[in-house]
């Protein structure tokens, strides 16, 4: 059987960790490599890494920052933020990236989905959505939550999987930060109109909102900043709560 | 000396970042030369069947490859390269593999399919890639077909996932293939690779 995963996010800016609330007041937060190998040796099963600047000038130094990251993770990666072409995620995913991450670009240009699945195959393909909302009428938003799409989340992810979208990241954005439980509603909606693993983000204050996710749904991984960020819970302290409450982990 | 062969694959640079945290010896196994002076030879993979069969056979690889395997020296294959080491895939269908183990690559039937992520890898069959005393240990996987050999022998290990049980390593003499990537699997990856150095 599948282990649920553990994932742990770090946003990234100008190839540094960054936190901060709802992409304001972002602060330094030390050395992303790092934080990933502390992560790693502490039981995460994959890693996230969210560049959320992502502009232009920025590329060089994310690219170092990845290539550096495959030297010392013996654990699949994912990164995200700002890939708008072929050429964005060829450059991500020869640096050592296992996966790239689409978002924004993807609900502007559906035919993205497609051509990176064609060209790396759909298990490298991770697509984002920021859902607002938790009933049917749940709706994709961009630009980090602040615009709303005329998309429901659950068309939404239908026709990304279609495309060849090997994955889907769903972020609530009404729970992403509140540290109260991921909005364990939607993510069954969206498990129910989908074939891929469904990774359940936003929300996660403790290892029992973990355990919420995996009893109450069929999510495939849960992904958490903030419960991890300062140390004092490591992914393997989840992990064995999940294992005492009979849920499959990787420990 | 470990060779790699490198035809665009996407996990070549984890591979090599997997041996060289090891301290391991390797260099890219592009020309007979090159093979000639490898004492087991890893194949990557991933990405599709047929572009991978075809970029093999323009490179003359898949000539010297065979020439290798009939070596009797070590040859491991990861996840596509695994797959490739067979007869024929459906992925692509009337596209050649290999052929160093016989059989065919399958479509994967389970709930969610690709298969992705960490799971427990049950041996089948004595191997020297896994430990004796290995039992059920997770490893990373990602990929949304498996091989399938003709013979129960050639099959090394078993996945569940869902209702269905899976083959995830195949074997045959010195010709090894696993469809999980153990240079993605943490310690327990790197100890594989470390056993296939020795093996």
């Amino acid at each position: 059987m599948l282990a649920r995963r553990i994932i742990p996010c770090l946003d990234i800016r100008e190839g540094r960790v960054v936190k901060g609330v709802a992409f304001k007041n972002l602060r330094d937060a030390g050395d992303p490599v790092e934080r990933a190998r502390a992560y790693m040796a502490g039981g995460a099963d994959e890693l996230c890494f969210l560049d959320v600047t992502a502009s232009i000038e920025d590329r060089p130094l994310l690219i170092d920052l990845i290539r550096k990251l495959s030297k010392v993770l013996f654990i699949p990666f994912t990164v995200g933020g700002g890939v708008r072409s072929v050429d964005d995620a060829k450059a991500l995913l020869r640096a050592g990236a296992d996966k790239v991450g689409v978002n924004t670009a993807a609900v502007t240009r559906p035919a993205l989905i497609a051509e990176l699945a064609r060209q790396f195959g759909n298990q490298c393909v991770v697509l984002s959505i920021d859902a607002l909302g938790q009933g049917e009428d749940a709706m994709v938003t961009t630009h980090g939550g602040r615009e709303v799409t005329d998309r429901t989340v659950c068309d939404w992810a239908r026709e990304a999987v279609k495309l060849g979208a090997g994955e889907i990241l769903l972020n609530s954005v009404d729970a992403d930060g509140a540290r109260s439980g991921f909005a364990t509603a939607l993510v069954e909606r969206v498990i129910d109109a989908v074939s891929v693993p469904v990774i359940a983000s936003g929300g996660a204050g403790s290892a029992a909102d973990f355990v919420e996710l995996f009893t109450k749904t069929r999510a495939h991984a849960g992904l958490a900043a903030s419960i991890f960020h300062d140390g004092s819970t490591t992914p393997n302290d989840v992990k064995k709560v999940l294992q005492n409450k009979g849920i499959e982990v990787r420990l | 000396m470990i060779g790699v062969v490198d035809y665009g694959a996407g996990n070549m640079q984890s591979l090599a970042n997997a041996l060289d945290h090891l301290g391991m010896a390797w260099r890219l196994a592009e020309s007979d030369a090159d093979f000639a002076q490898c004492d087991r030879v890893i194949l990557p993979g991933v990405g599709h069947f047929q572009s991978a069969m075809q970029t093999l056979v323009e490179t003359g690889q898949d000539r010297r490859l065979a020439a290798f395997a009939d070596s009797g020296k070590p040859l491991l294959g990861i996840c596509l390269g695994a797959q490739l080491l067979l007869e024929s895939s459906e992925e692509s269908p009337g596209v050649d593999g290999l052929g160093l183990i016989p059989g065919a690559v399958v479509r994967l039937v389970t709930e969610t399919v690709p298969h992705m992520g960490w799971n427990r890898v049950r041996p089948t069959r004595e191997s020297p890639i896994f430990d004796a005393g290995e039992r059920d240990a997770h490893y990373y996987f990602a990929h949304s077909y498996v091989c399938d050999p003709v013979s129960a022998d050639h099959r090394l290990a078993v996945t569940q996932c869902g209702t269905s049980e899976f083959c995830v390593a195949v074997g045959r003499d010195n010709v090894r293939g696993v469809q999980f990537h153990p240079e993605k699997s943490g310690t327990v990856g790197l100890q594989l690779l470390e056993r296939f150095a020795r093996c």
